[in-house]
């Protein structure tokens, strides 16, 4: 069967990695480039655990070919923080306690932390329905909801400096 | 034993064509060992649950336009096949002119699934649970199908012939959904009842449309379209042609709903039984007809 050799950004480096065609994204971080932050979960699209950021949107990894990635640029929950610093995603989470046995936490960071590049200000509902392709055991999930709520007003008052 | 719900994928080869007559020759070629990938969503789950055993996936995502949506307020609303459902919805003409699309593009699965998921692809699936095809059949939705012929047009009425089944034919690659204007003061819904409020595969999906129009003798035209209650998703004629030639009344409606249950046939399966699907039918059809007949231009 085929290999393909691919390029791409992950974590703002670049990548030359050669895949097999039946390759998914979520193997390729995980096997190939180590990059165990993204986690496995149902590997159907359905539970979120996988999610990273493609071009700046989030996707489920499991469900897309590494081949399809040529090109892109990606982001995994390793690359979140900056210089050291958390996220304000990534800190508020651990300061509302959204993490218990945290499995499902690098996906919903990396939900969040799109929703808050797309919508700076979201309400309620719209954190719901942005984490929706999230499942989460632990939490029951309101205080992940507090923690994307308090992330948005952190990022804000960074902005404003 | 180890018990692997979802393995990983089977080999394969991967394929992208630099052109969609190369692509549709490839298919060709290939036919019965190969098939068009757009955003994969229903593509591996199959091929994980070893329903699905193709050689060659071929890429149709970025060839020759399909990665477009355009709206021209004379021509219409065309959608590349490989549109994301959020950018259908985030599009402002679709929530302008086909807000009933991007109401049922929400309904399906998460951000993230729909990141990949097409329009064309939920489409070509022919699930009878397709969320966005009830929507695309009442705009009157037309394919643009590229095969070893060249390009042809493709109504969506009479596309779907089963679970699964179209009329596309080897070598066929849909690149493109266009819809006409949308009728002057047109409204509609979409109503889908899940296991849960969000997410899920519908049990049930309903969704109507309804417009002035002097050609009928009550002077508006109502349509129904139902998802995951027949063996392909079915607009309902009969309802249409009562609803055009009986005055608009919440008994009419009712008698609507019947006609919705009675052009239905719903199966068991895991999601729900054939009798409570069937009554949902009523129940949701009714209520969509409601809502629909409120949003109405110059009716609320």
């Amino acid at each position: 069967m085929a290999q393909h050799r691919i390029s791409f950004s992950l974590n703002g480096e670049t990548e030359l990695v050669e895949v097999a065609s039946q390759i998914t994204l979520l193997q390729m971080l995980r096997d190939k480039l180590a990059r165990t932050g993204t986690k496995n979960g149902c590997m159907a699209g359905e539970c979120g655990a996988c999610t990273v950021l493609l071009n700046g949107e989030p996707v489920n990894s499991c469900m897309i070919l590494a081949v399809e990635c040529d090109g892109t640029e990606i982001v995994t929950v390793e690359g979140l923080a900056q210089d050291g610093v958390l996220d304000p995603i990534q800190q508020a989470i651990i300061d509302h306690g959204g993490v218990q046995c945290g499995f499902c936490t690098p996906g919903i960071l990396i939900s969040a932390r799109g929703l808050l590049d797309r919508n700076p200000d979201p309400s309620e509902d719209e954190i719901r329905e942005a984490l929706v392709g999230n499942l989460c055991r632990c939490t029951g999930y309101l205080r992940i909801i507090d923690a994307v709520k308090d992330a948005a007003t952190r990022q804000q008052a960074l902005k404003a400096g | 034993m180890t018990i692997d719900a979802h393995p990983e994928l089977p080999e394969f080869d991967y394929i992208r064509p630099a052109t969609l007559v190369e692509a549709s020759q490839f298919l060709k070629e290939h036919a019965g060992e190969s098939r068009p990938l757009l955003g994969g969503t229903d593509i591996f789950v199959r091929m994980r649950d070893g329903i699905w055993h193709d050689k060659y996936l071929v890429d149709v995502k970025k060839l020759d336009g399909t990665d477009e949506i355009h709206f021209d307020p004379t021509a219409g609303l065309t959608i590349g096949a490989g549109v994301n459902m959020n950018r259908v919805m985030a599009d402002k003409a679709v929530q302008q002119h086909y807000p009933v699309l991007a109401e049922a593009c929400r309904s399906v699965a998460s951000y993230q699934l729909r990141t990949r998921a097409t329009i064309v692809g939920n489409i070509c699936n022919a699930s009878p649970a397709g969320d966005t095809i009830g929507a695309s059949l009442l705009y009157n939705g037309v394919l643009s199908v590229h095969g070893v012929q060249g390009l042809r047009i493709v109504p969506l009425a009479g596309f779907f012939l089963g679970p699964g089944e179209t009329v596309l034919q080897a070598g066929d690659i849909v690149t493109a959904i266009h819809f006409p204007p949308p009728p002057s003061g047109c409204a509609g819904t979409y109503l889908k009842l899940g296991r849960n409020n969000w997410s899920d595969l519908s049990i049930v999906g309903v969704t109507a449309l309804g417009y002035p129009d002097p050609t009928t003798s009550t002077g508006f035209r109502l349509r129904v379209a139902l998802a995951s209650v027949a063996p392909r998703p079915i607009e309902v004629e009969t309802l249409r042609d009562y609803l055009s030639a009986h005055q608009i009344t919440r008994d009419a409606f009712r008698q609507a709903a019947i006609l919705a249950q009675q052009a239905s046939s719903p199966i068991d399966d895991m999601r729900g039984s054939a009798r409570y699907r069937r009554l949902m039918v009523g129940q949701l059809t009714e209520k969509a007809l409601v809502l629909t007949w409120k949003r109405i231009d110059g009716r609320s």
